[in-house]
């Protein structure tokens, strides 16, 4: 007999915090084993259900930081602690932490790009990824959007981290200008050995990517993670197929030398 | 494998016998029912008897709604439950078809059982219960272009059929049938035949790799105004098989519902959209560039032959006159110069 997977199962939400106005990470109750990078098709009976990526994990529970922009979104929000979230998954190829491992790496992540980074950098900061060094570069529209601000401070004190604002604003002392400037100002002393990993809006990864090749770092070595419409996660609903590729599938982190040559 | 010829009175008799225990589809046609006043809508439907089977035009829709209907029940809900319907019907199914269509089912296996590993539940389970007895066709309809695909011919069938005026040829090749066929009819050495030729040819491009300009090459600007994302290019295709979840509930009680996939198409609005308000491929040109693509190159790439088979009913319900099979040979044309405009 063929398993349904199209089947969600309940998960308790054990906890859950504001991280903006309309951003919120809600934690679950989860014994299953993944990846930084994947994500679940996340339901709400009644409603519907989207891909939502792991924004964090533990051996018992999982997080899904998630902004409050749509339907579906917008109901998970009225959730209450000790209520039900309903998901099947994990889905898609994370990180490839084997090649992470020990590498020269840094992250550009900007707005809600942060959550799939953060398993990643949570397991760094612990000791549980072993890198040569870590940069870290977050950018966000304002001050108001910044996510998880109170993680930055414990990551700012384990590697070197830029966090930057688009546009200078008023209260606000810390760096400004959108990630690219900031990935540009990287001084790389041998840029074929280091490991970058972009995350965020289409256009920011387009042009994030584009500088980290003008510094010189090999397009094998950049990774890049896509965000598309998806009914499955299986590789059925062919929402979020790419010329021959399936973003659930072979995605949804990709290396650039494949992600380059796709064309929606 | 034997050959037999049926007398049409045998042929009836031969159909109410298989009709006793399986469930048989086929081509029927509708009357009033087309598009537009006083014509008549042909699609797949189950058949009384023989004389509903109609095989004087093509089916405006594809025989796939027997794996892949239109709208189907995923599962019901309650407060924490998730429970998938039984089958209605639990009977194989007979469906009488053309080659192309069953070349056809070879495209959707691909998707539903193969692609990501995992055989889809509810695609298998219907799939497996499929029996293909193939109508001859060796003569093409209008805007055909199976041979031009490849897709004229197969062998996956359990019964090939020949409709003459007075007598009906079998080839049985799945011996489970044999016994229907006892004391009916004669043996004959009838060997079905392949049409070889359509009245519309198609040049499909050899590329492994299709260069970046053909993306946003300007052939596909005139789709940008001539097409009106109707979808029934998609809903009449018999290897378009993309689909959205949708959930109801019921409105005595607002506890229990259902999650429904039901049919999605590349041409219609919305396809793409994502929380927030990105989406992709506003130009219906795009769109147009999108399904070309993926039906004639894409496909082939990561299943190793071509999506598309030739049976040009996009081209027959295309409310615009839009002719995908023209649509192929511009695209080749533009190959030509290497994707330059």
């Amino acid at each position: 007999m063929t398993e349904n997977s199209f089947l969600p199962f309940p998960v308790k939400i054990t906890r859950i915090v504001n991280e903006s106005d309309c951003e919120f990470t809600m934690t679950v109750a989860a014994r299953l084993p993944m990846t930084p990078g994947q994500f679940f098709q996340v339901s709400l009976p009644k409603i519907g259900e989207a891909p939502i990526s792991i924004s964090n994990y533990g051996e018992d529970w999982l997080q899904f930081t998630i902004r409050a922009v749509g339907r579906l979104t917008s109901a998970i929000q009225n959730l209450r602690v000790g209520e039900n979230l309903f998901i099947r998954g994990p889905y898609g190829v994370g990180f490839p932490l084997d090649k992470l491992c020990n590498s020269n790496l840094i992250i550009v992540a900007g707005g809600s790009g942060v959550a799939p980074v953060r398993p990643l950098i949570s397991q760094i900061v612990a000791g549980a990824l072993p890198v040569k060094s870590l940069r870290l570069i977050t950018g966000f529209k304002s001050k108001e959007s910044i996510l998880f601000a109170d993680e930055v401070a414990e990551w700012q004190k384990k590697c070197s981290m830029t966090l930057t604002i688009d546009k200078p604003q008023e209260g606000w002392t810390g760096e400004t200008g959108l990630v690219t400037e900031h990935i540009r100002r990287l001084k790389l002393d041998y840029p074929d050995t280091f490991q970058a990993i972009v995350v965020g809006p289409p256009v920011m990864m387009k042009f994030s990517t584009a500088e980290f090749r003008l510094l010189g770092i090999p397009v094998h070595n950049i990774w890049v993670s896509f965000e598309r419409h998806m009914s499955c996660g299986l590789g059925k609903c062919g929402h979020c197929k790419i010329d021959n590729t399936y973003v659930c599938l072979d995605g949804p982190v990709m290396n650039l030398s494949q992600a380059a040559t796709l064309i929606d | 494998m034997n050959s037999y010829e049926l007398t049409r009175s045998n042929f009836a008799a031969l159909f109410a016998a298989l009709a006793s225990r399986y469930r048989i589809y086929g081509p029927k046609r509708f009357a009033g029912k087309g598009r537009f006043s006083d014509t008549d809508l042909i699609k797949y439907a189950p058949l009384a008897g023989p004389d509903e089977l109609e095989l004087s035009e093509k089916s405006s829709l594809s025989p796939k709604s027997l794996v892949f209907p239109p709208d189907e029940t995923i599962f019901h809900f309650n407060e924490n439950d998730f429970v998938a319907p039984k089958p209605a019907d639990d009977r194989e199914i007979i469906v009488l078809l053309r080659p192309c269509d069953i070349n056809g089912f070879a495209r959707l296996d691909k998707m539903f059982l193969e692609n990501g590993g995992q055989p889809d539940f509810y695609y298998e389970r219907r799939r497996r219960r499929l029996h293909f007895f193939m109508l001859e066709c060796r003569a093409s309809f209008e805007n055909c272009f199976c041979v031009s695909m490849q897709a004229n011919s197969t062998d996956n069938y359990a019964a090939a059929l020949r409709f003459g005026d007075e007598n009906v040829q079998v080839q049985l090749k799945d011996e489970r049938f044999a016994g229907f066929f006892a004391g009916l009819g004669r043996g004959s050495d009838f060997c079905p035949e392949f049409v070889q030729e359509n009245f519309k040819q198609v040049r499909v491009p050899a590329v492994d790799t299709m260069p970046a300009e053909m993306f946003t090459h300007k052939l596909w600007e005139e789709y940008d105004s001539r097409c009106i994302a109707c979808g029934r290019c998609n809903t009449s295709c018999v290897t378009c098989s993309c689909f959205s979840t949708l959930d109801l509930f019921y409105a005595d009680s607002r506890q229990c519902g259902e999650r429904r996939r039901v049919w999605d198409g590349c041409h219609l609005d919305g396809f793409s959209d994502m929380a927030g308000g990105h989406s992709f491929r506003k130009n219906k040109g795009e769109r147009m560039r999108f399904k070309a693509f993926h039906k004639i190159y894409d496909f082939r790439r990561r299943f190793g032959f071509n999506m598309c088979v030739g049976c040009g009913r996009c081209d027959d319900v295309c409310p615009e006159f839009i002719s995908f099979s023209s649509c192929i040979n511009k695209v080749s044309d533009a190959l030509k110069g290497g994707g330059k405009p």
